[in-house]
């Protein structure tokens, strides 16, 4: 068990030192959720009619909540060339704690994920933004994004192993993610779509984890969203941290 | 080329002697480092391994000798414990690889075909991490990761990323990153493939202080240079079969003694040259163009003997050299194909 500890930090630590000698990734965490943030402000904020809220409001927890399930895409690239450029074969080879190669590398996305966010707060509060909440639910909000993008961080060590190149490994997870985050209520009000749109909106877990944030952090009324968005999270790591193990087997025993 | 073969062959005798003081004390070396008996793999209908028996004696280099597809690698993944037999059993250092497979990783060291090192980490990141992942402490696995650097020649390099490293060097850091633990087994995956020449005598060299040291190697080669100097005893196999083994010399043995080859000066006489030559062999002469090549019964003045023959018949020569066979003429022998240098063994083994 204490090598298990060790192990999963040396392989998070690993994955956190190599990040900013990646550029292409690092910017993907830094400049990329900050350009999103400021194109919806001031591009489509003006034509997006969210009411009770403003815009900017409405849209820092949508975008935030967004940016964070994307957290774990470097999972799903890191994954996929350590399985192709034979680290894993060194890994494996070595008297390590076996679950520590992934258990690593998606502790690893909480920290970059906690980063991002971090970023994407303070740009919000630049461009108008501000909490309505105390702090304590201000602290739990950030604590439930780690914990929804921590279970997005599995299911893209499923894709990452699933596909053959990470090439491949960011186009499967965008286009499986991507329409998921943009056809809930982050961007703009569920009301305002067509009818089979709003029927899939209500039930999509974005559009649960992203009410759960307004609550949380703008202090509309919660109803079932936070504990909703914690079981979605925990379902997903249920359904997908298997899954991934599983794969990890596979991948591993050719 | 004689020459070299038998300065080699002495130095893998000594190699051998000085064996048992510095074997680690986990392997004694009068005990097999490597035993394999029976082993058998299948990748779905394609069955890789047909029974394997080997060997390795504790403290020596064994040459897995084979063309793409053979095997090799499977034998290897097994022997490191990442791939599981379907039958037969295999003891490395004295550990079961399937049943005491996670004490087994203590004792091995594994340098594959593709340098597995993170190219985003510095060199010596990468050997702390390794040396972490022994369950050394930080400091420990640093000053372990310093010690290496210096000897494989990369000190200067330790503190810069490994993707601004050469070929060459990337496959030292690899086998550096495989003696982190000073394993008294180490297995080499085509230690070579892809490396310029330099850089391949360098890696032999350290290869061959690594077993004066008393460390047992298994290394798969496609290269018959390699497996001639680096061997003491070699094992060659093809689709998933020990096709012979033994040392370089017993191998080259079984093919017959020195060869003649004699490049004529154009194909248009090889008729009349094979006719000529045809007294001083037992078997008829291979010709492949203008080359003839055959298998001599004296070798004391095979040359002078030829070039008279030759022309006597008025046939004209460019070249001619007496030579022991070379392990190409075992591949070629034992195999029915000459060994095929190809770009794709990663789909084999993939």
């Amino acid at each position: 068990m204490r090598r298990l500890v060790t192990d999963t930090l040396v392989i998070a630590e690993r994955n956190l030192v190599r990040l900013p000698r990646a550029p292409e990734l690092l910017l993907a965490f830094t400049v990329q959720p900050v350009m999103f943030v400021l194109l919806f402000r001031y591009v489509f904020g003006g034509a997006i009619k969210t009411p009770g809220f403003s815009y900017a409001n409405f849209l820092i927890p949508g975008i935030i909540v967004q940016n964070i399930a994307f957290g774990g895409f470097v999972t799903a690239l890191g994954l996929n060339e350590d399985l192709h450029k034979g680290l894993i074969d060194r890994f494996r080879s070595l008297p390590m704690a076996r679950p520590a190669v992934l258990a690593g590398r998606t502790l690893a996305d909480v920290v970059t994920n906690a980063l991002s966010a971090t970023i994407l707060i303070i740009t919000g509060l630049l461009v108008g933004f501000s909490f309505h909440t105390s702090a304590l639910p201000v602290i739990g909000g950030f604590g439930l994004l780690l914990l929804f993008g921590y279970a997005f961080s599995w299911v893209f060590a499923y894709l990452g192993m699933l596909v053959s190149t990470p090439e491949a490994a960011n186009s499967v997870g965008f286009i499986v993610v991507f329409p998921l985050t943009f056809i809930s209520s982050a961007f703009v009000p569920v009301a305002s779509m067509p009818e089979p749109l709003q029927a899939f909106a209500e039930v999509n877990p974005f559009t649960i984890m992203v009410d759960a944030m307004r609550s949380l952090w703008l202090g509309i009324p919660a109803q079932n969203n936070v504990w909703g968005a914690v079981v979605w999270s925990v379902a997903i790591i249920a359904v997908f941290a298997p899954l991934a193990v599983m794969r990890y087997r596979r991948a591993t025993s050719q | 080329m004689p020459l070299d073969a038998d300065a080699d062959a002495d130095a893998t005798a000594s190699a051998g002697a000085h064996s048992s003081v510095g074997v680690p004390a986990t392997v004694r070396s009068e005990e097999a480092a490597v035993s394999v008996s029976g082993l058998v793999k299948s990748y779905g209908t394609v069955r890789a391994l047909a029974g394997v028996d080997l060997e390795v004696a504790a403290g020596t280099v064994l040459g897995l000798l084979g063309p793409n597809g053979a095997g090799k690698t499977t034998i290897i993944r097994i022997l490191t414990t990442l791939l599981k037999p379907d039958a037969g059993t295999a003891r490395v250092a004295g550990l079961d690889v399937v049943e005491d497979a996670a004490r087994l990783r203590e004792q091995i060291g594994l340098a594959g075909q593709y340098a597995a090192v993170d190219e985003n980490l510095t060199g010596l990141e990468n050997l702390t991490m390794v040396g972490r992942l022994y369950g050394e402490s930080r400091a420990t696995a640093r000053r372990r990761g310093h010690e290496l650097l210096e000897r494989f020649e990369l000190l200067g390099a330790a503190k810069r990323t490994t993707k601004t490293y050469s070929g060459g060097m990337r496959r030292r850091l690899d086998l550096a990153a495989a003696l982190v633990a000073n394993p008294p087994v180490l297995f080499l995956d085509e230690p070579t493939t892809g490396l310029d020449p330099r850089s391949r005598l360098q890696l032999w060299e350290t290869i061959e202080r690594l077993v004066a040291e008393g460390t047992t190697v298994l290394l798969t080669t496609q290269n018959l240079d390699e497996a001639d100097r680096l061997a003491r005893e070699i094992t060659v196999i093809d689709q998933g079969r020990v096709l012979a083994g033994g040392t370089p010399d017993q191998l080259k043995d079984r093919v017959g003694g020195e060869r003649l080859e004699i490049a004529l000066d154009g194909a248009s006489r090889v008729e009349a040259a094979v006719r000529a030559l045809a007294p001083m062999t037992d078997k008829p002469p291979d010709v492949a163009g203008e080359l003839v090549t055959f298998g001599v019964r004296r070798r004391d003045g095979a040359i002078i003997d030829a070039v008279r023959r030759l022309d006597a018949a008025e046939v004209g020569i460019k070249d001619i050299a007496l030579r022991r066979p070379t392990l190409d003429d075992v591949f070629l022998a034992l195999t029915g194909h000459a060994a095929e240098v190809a770009e794709d063994e990663q789909e084999t083994v993939a």
